[in-house]
């Protein structure tokens, strides 16, 4: 175990990958000797030299289309799509086109490749570099779609992702990319469609994802001084969906809440929501809740009013324990 | 713009040179189309159907060229492309009748037709995205250090897409052994070239990205042959890609059905008295090459094979129930 950043554990996991496989390739937009807009890519040009880390002129469906072919020609393509407001510019290749190859095609292609994109807010980036927009990619069937909350994931979600025979969609959170944490160092793994259960507690579930696991745990300390026993799980995959995890938590504590940085409208809590209420309803002690962010672009100047945080999470759980 | 290679059509083709291959794949690109078009109007396909018939030229000329090891990328309009590389009619026909041994399972249809034996990448059915895809098959063939070759097929109207802009942009970057296709046939779905573009030629775009930009007939296959030589030539040297621009015509309408409302009859008719095969025919019998009788026979065998796979697609079982959860996920 090693305390690393975010960014960095990124990094060792690329560096390691590209090591162990050398069908892996680096694709993307100054991913070369400025080692990427964030430092995910910094150190592979020299390492690997520039067969394998390849620069790109600004053509997002370009780029994410060469991962494409490059894919279903045996590589192991990870593209860096700079920001995930970007990913929009590129949507039928991953929607149309990747997503939808190895079952189009009866099996005969398949795209392993990895799309990692830094999402989310809190730098004060503004509405078109601070999204969070997970919801479309765990919608459309054929792509899976992780969010780290940890160093540790970052690493282990990525190095499995570049090993999984299917496409990826690996959404970093460029708000925790300077957070630092325990990492083990050479192999290792996270399951992709495993959930984390980050605190045990016994009379409410707290569902939540990448930067907001952050919030959930600062909330779960708050309530437990008042008496509330919270359960902390990470997701870590949102698609595809850990429901056991869920449904094992729920089962326990009858009372749920969802909390994730996307508009709440529309989001994955809607769906983890519907969904428990559909396999659980005998279950259920409260009403499910929701946190998210409210329904508008992410506001430059009053980003952090905007965003949802451990406040909004403490008055869920406490409106949920006192129905 | 380098200026298309332009050799009268009886000098000095050689007897051996393939010329019988021609005229059998432009005719059971034909032939199997007609036959679509027949069962389709019977409702025995569901879906909708693209027929290329007219533009048989442009799909022989390139594919004639090309190994099994070489890829193509293809439209909707793509039966053409795909039977000329080589994939095999019958499980071609299943998929196209939705049946369970059909090359995908029942899953793709007549838009969407692979087949990774024959070096068939796919049809797409959005307008411009098989050449991003094409990109990067070109790289990883480039990567691995293997000689073949990756074409990508696109309509004129395809070139009003930024994905062309992108792609031929990156592709002679990097240098890519690749030949972008162009077939260009007058429309894009319902709208004449004019309609919605400034320049007669695309292939005069290539110049824009560094790259030779290539002009010919596309209703004469042989120069089509000829055009697509140069530019393998070149792929296959490491000398990048080039922009192969093939002018031909849409005899029929966007889909199968159309009753194309925005073109007068008697200008397709016009069109149609150029005729890829009709022509290619009449220069082989000139030049003693082939006899009608020896040409005939070629189309009654054909006739039987395409019945055939009709046969077989029509006695093949459906695709069992649920059988599209299984290709979501390796």
């Amino acid at each position: 175990m090693t305390e690393t950043r975010y960014i960095k554990a990124i990094n060792e996991a690329l560096h390691e990958e590209m090591t162990r496989d050398e069908n892996v390739v680096i694709i993307g937009e100054d991913v070369g000797a400025p080692g990427g807009a964030f430092g995910g890519t910094r150190g592979l040009l020299q390492a690997f030299g520039d067969k394998r880390v390849k620069d790109t002129p600004i053509s997002e469906s370009a780029i994410v289309g060469l991962a494409l072919g490059a894919a279903m020609k045996g590589l192991r393509p990870v593209v860096e799509v700079m920001f995930a407001d970007f990913l929009p510019v590129c949507m039928d290749q991953i929607v149309n086109q990747i997503a939808k190859t190895r079952f189009m095609f009866g099996g005969q292609f398949a795209a392993p490749l990895v799309i990692r994109a830094p999402g989310g807010a809190g730098l004060n980036a503004g509405p078109q570099h601070s999204q969070s927009l997970e919801a479309w990619f765990a919608h459309i069937p054929g792509l899976k779609v992780v969010m780290p909350a940890t160093p540790a994931d970052a690493k282990g979600l990525l190095k499995s992702a570049i090993r999984d025979n299917d496409p990826v969609l690996v959404l970093e959170h460029k708000a925790l990319y300077a957070s630092s944490g325990d990492v083990p160092a050479g192999e290792y793994l996270v399951p992709i469609g495993k959930a984390d259960v980050r605190r045990t507690g016994k009379h409410v579930t707290i569902v939540t994802l990448s930067r907001m696991v952050l919030d959930s745990l600062e909330a779960a300390e708050t309530l437990a001084a008042q008496g509330i026993d919270v359960e902390v799980i990470d997701l870590r995959s949102i698609s595809p969906l850990d429901r056991q995890a869920i449904f094992s938590s729920v089962e326990k504590t009858s009372r749920l809440v969802i909390a994730h940085e996307a508009v709440k409208s529309f989001g994955i809590g809607a769906e983890i929501s519907a969904m428990v209420s559909e396999e659980m309803i005998d279950v259920l002690d409260a009403p499910i809740l929701r946190v998210g962010a409210p329904f508008s672009p992410v506001p430059f100047s009053q980003e952090r009013e905007y965003l949802p945080n451990a406040a909004d999470i403490v008055r869920a759980v406490e409106k949920v324990m006192n129905y | 713009m380098t200026k298309p290679k332009d050799p009268a059509i009886s000098a000095a083709i050689p007897n051996d040179d393939g010329l019988m291959d021609l005229h059998h794949s432009m005719l059971r690109v034909r032939l199997v189309e007609e036959k679509l078009l027949q069962v389709f109007a019977d409702g025995k396909i569901p879906g909708f159907i693209h027929v290329s018939i007219g533009q048989e030229a442009v799909a022989t000329g390139v594919c004639s060229c090309l190994t099994p090891a070489d890829t193509i990328f293809t439209t909707h309009r793509g039966h053409g492309h795909t039977l000329a590389k080589g994939m095999e009619l019958k499980p071609f026909m299943a998929e196209i009748f939705g049946r369970a041994n059909g090359a995908c399972h029942g899953n793709s249809g007549s838009m969407h037709v692979a087949s990774a034996e024959a070096g068939v990448g796919g049809a797409n059915g959005i307008v411009g995205a098989g050449l991003p895809i094409s990109l990067g098959s070109a790289f990883g063939t480039a990567f691995k250090g293997e000689d073949s070759v990756t074409v990508v097929f696109f309509g004129d109207g395809a070139s009003n897409q930024g994905t062309f802009h992108e792609s031929l942009n990156l592709a002679a970057l990097w240098n890519l052994p690749l030949v972008f296709v162009c077939e260009n046939n007058g429309w894009a779905q319902f709208s004449a070239q004019k309609a919605y573009m400034k320049i007669d030629s695309i292939a005069r775009r290539a110049d824009g990205y560094g790259m030779p930009g290539v002009l010919v007939d596309g209703d004469d296959v042989l120069k089509v042959r000829d055009g697509m030589r140069q530019a393998l030539a070149r792929a296959r040297a490491g000398d990048g890609p080039t922009l192969l621009e093939c002018k031909t015509y849409r005899w029929f309408g966007h889909y199968a059905g159309d009753p194309q409302k925005y073109r007068p009859a008697a200008n397709v008719e016009q069109a149609r008295t150029v005729d890829c095969i009709a022509n290619f025919e009449k220069f082989l019998i000139e030049q003693g090459l082939a006899g009608r009788q020896q040409l005939d026979d070629v189309d009654a065998r054909l006739r039987v094979e395409i019945d055939e796979a009709i046969a077989y697609a029509e006695a093949s079982p459906a695709a069992p129930k649920g059988q599209y959860l299984n290709d979501v996920y390796a």
